[in-house]
């Protein structure tokens, strides 16, 4: 009889993990298909394979679809994450990572393959998100005050510092619930970066990072989980992907930028963020740089490249070369198809400099 | 073995062709004997290996902080600090309130289907109770956010802070936002009661018949012989399922993290939110590149790899007591 009981179980919970394997494929199965269009060409297996950031998967997944529609690559992309993506391009397991936080020296120095070549894609920002019933025009914030509220020094929506900005919006004495994302994230490290980069308070404190140890607040999983979290409860603020907030239609505040103007997160502000801060970049830079903060009167001011990581000598001759030419393709006619899925393309100023970048990769072993 | 042997004996007519079977089949049993061992070995192989690794990769953690790893409370990624206290505290409280809100309902569920329930009821309320194990636990964490945790909220949390004594006391103590221990342990109830009344339900009706018949012959209302007779027979057996609902409590990964608010805090408050040592896995991982990070990730998967493997071990010694008690 207890047999027949533990059978069940058994069977229950086989049920269980075959349903929750299946949902945490599903992005493998749905990169795969995306990848066999019916005009692929007949070759059997796949040409390259990449792993990383989830933020870009979207447009990633796009390219991959268009260019094998147009070029017969088939490239297979595991959304797995940035730090997943970076520690298998250490090693070689597969042929280019992407990540949303540029990489480490410590990291770089890890890789297997020698040196890497960060290649900027696109651009993404991060908005901050709240749920004030009352509040009908977008708020207003500054940097400082935001790195205050997640460092539990301004805990009231009625605060003088957020009124003297907010002048004629309802802010009541209510309290100020943070939520922040629960996982390691991208989105985390350019909000942090951030953050560092306008409160001296909050270098000192948490710092920037994927994970932080957060003064205050709520963990919610995912942008979801985050959102989740701030429809629901009246007198929260968080923080999520642009493309997120734009699909869902969130309340997103507008952002004071280095030169003093509230801006609204858009892609065109985006795109003005990065043209501002590529104008000061050396020829040789490496394109590790943030541009948070950046100058320029119309620049949203939580932006951040996402990036392609790729090693500068590629010794598969054939893999290196498809690999160049895809980069080549995606960051010219790529990046038309950008917008459309809430991504800001690269200043056009900056695309002609990465394709002098990408003749620089050394094809074949001779080095 | 001995079931599959005996058509051989029994088909008796030629002596010389049994006897070539039963060689033949000698060779056939000896091969079968070392395959199966080969494949139950495996597991505990498997297990030692798992454990090894993991040891391994944890070991520059603790290390690094000692013990303090299991007391203190600092997480801070960017800046190399792990302690993993708040995730150990929470693992335990969130299983602690589900084990304390689902063994009631689990045992009710249990004596109403193997004492009370006319046979037409207790096969589909059975069925329907173990099907709740069958839900994946990331759809038990989507009902939780938009159905639990707001009626929780609204209703469930004032109620509770409105109540005379109890609800002045820590427990439920600040304010009702709604990710929470109460909110993380109450899914995780759920979620563990089908198996704790399942097992329940078979030890009970696994209680010899004589044992209720002496009660009822005693003069014992239907009531005193289950409450004196019938679950006191039945008491380690119900433990048991008790404690495998529990290590399954210890273990759960997504429902809990979509709940419980992952903040890493020790608070007495069921209303505050907390952190498991299994979400604190989930959520980091993918995302981890130090290498002091990840050891650490590790060293939480090695402290919960041990809590486990003692629940489980308690749960064996359980049977094996039921076992010893149901022959003597």
């Amino acid at each position: 009889m207890t047999r027949s009981t533990l059978f069940t179980l058994a069977a229950a919970g086989l049920m269980s993990v075959v349903a929750c394997s299946g949902s945490d494929t599903k992005g493998a199965t749905d990169s795969a298909a995306a990848s066999t269009p019916p005009s692929a060409a007949s070759r059997g297996g796949v040409d390259l394979t990449g792993a990383g950031a989830t933020f870009p998967y979207p447009i990633y997944s796009k390219w991959i679809s268009d260019y094998n529609a147009k070029a017969g690559i088939k490239i297979n992309y595991q959304a797995i994450g940035s730090g997943g993506g970076i520690r298998q391009l250490q090693e070689g397991t597969v042929d280019f990572g992407a990540s949303d936080a540029p990489m480490t020296d410590e990291e770089m120095a890890k890789a297997k393959g020698g040196p890497i070549l960060h290649i900027p894609t696109v651009l993404g920002a991060v908005v901050l998100t709240y749920n004030l019933p009352d509040v009908t025009q977008p708020l207003n914030l500054s940097g400082e005050i935001i790195a205050d509220i997640f460092l539990g020094k301004i805990t009231k929506w009625n605060d003088s510092r957020i009124v003297s900005l907010n002048a004629g919006a309802k802010l009541s004495a209510r309290d100020i619930i943070v939520v922040h994302r629960s996982e390691g994230s991208g989105t985390t490290y350019i909000f942090s970066e951030y953050l560092t980069a306008v409160s001296p308070a909050w270098a000192a404190g948490p710092g920037k990072g994927k994970e932080l140890k957060w003064p205050v607040g709520l963990g919610g999983r995912g942008n979801d989980g985050v959102s989740g979290q701030v429809k629901q409860t009246p007198g929260t603020l968080g923080y999520v992907e642009l493309a997120y907030a734009n699909q869902n239609k969130l309340a997103v505040a507008k952002v004071r930028n280095a030169a003093g103007q509230f801006i609204a997160p858009a892609i065109a502000s985006i795109t003005a963020a990065a043209a501002g801060a590529v104008e000061k970049l050396p020829a040789t830079t490496d394109y590790r740089v943030s541009i948070v903060n950046a100058p320029g009167a119309d620049a949203y001011p939580i932006s951040s490249f996402t990036w392609l990581l790729v090693y500068q000598h590629q010794a598969n001759a054939a893999k290196g070369k498809k690999l160049v030419d895809f980069m080549k393709w995606a960051l010219t006619e790529g990046e038309g198809s950008a917008a459309a899925l809430d991504y800001a393309p690269l200043p056009a100023s900056l695309g002609a400099q990465l394709l002098d970048r990408l003749a620089s990769i050394q094809v074949g072993t001779a080095s | 073995m001995s079931e599959a042997a005996r058509p051989l004996v029994t088909t008796r007519q030629d002596d010389t062709g049994i006897a070539a079977r039963i060689e033949g089949s000698a060779i056939g049993d000896s091969v079968y004997r070392w395959m199966t061992t080969a494949f139950a070995l495996c597991v505990p192989v498997i297990l030692i290996l798992i454990a090894i690794g993991v040891g391994e990769a944890a070991w520059p953690a603790f290390k690094t902080f000692g013990l303090g790893f299991l007391t203190s409370s600092d997480w801070d990624p960017p800046h190399n600090v792990f302690g993993a206290a708040p995730a150990i505290y929470g693992t335990i409280v969130s299983s602690i309130v589900a084990l304390v809100i689902a063994t009631p309902l689990a045992l009710g569920v249990a004596i109403f289907l193997s004492e009370f329930a006319p046979p037409w009821l207790r096969q589909p309320v059975a069925f329907l109770v173990d099907l709740l194990a069958a839900i994946p636990s990331v759809v038990y964490g989507l009902w939780g956010i938009f159905v639990l945790q707001p009626f929780l909220r609204d209703r469930v949390m004032p109620f509770l802070a409105g109540l005379p004594v109890v609800g002045k006391s820590a427990l439920f103590e600040g304010p009702a936002y709604g990710p929470s221990m109460l909110g993380a342990g109450l899914i995780l109830a759920i979620m563990v009661l089908p198996f704790i009344s399942a097992v329940s339900r078979e030890v009970l009706m696994a209680v010899p018949r004589s044992q209720r018949e002496a009660a009822l012959a005693l003069g014992a209302t239907k009531w005193e012989m289950i409450a004196d007779a019938v679950v006191p027979y039945a008491r380690s057996g119900i433990i048991g399922g008790i404690i495998l609902g529990l290590g399954r409590a210890l273990g759960e990964t997504m429902a809990v993290t979509m709940l419980i608010g992952n903040v890493h805090q020790i608070s007495a408050s069921l209303f505050a939110p907390g952190y498991t040592m299994a979400s604190l896995i989930a959520n980091e991982f993918a995302e981890a590149t130090g290498d002091l990070h990840l050891s650490a990730l590790m060293a939480v998967g090695a402290v919960l790899f041990v809590l486990t493997l003692i629940v489980n071990g308690i749960a064996r010694w359980l049977v094996w007591r039921v076992s010893r008690e149901a022959r003597s």
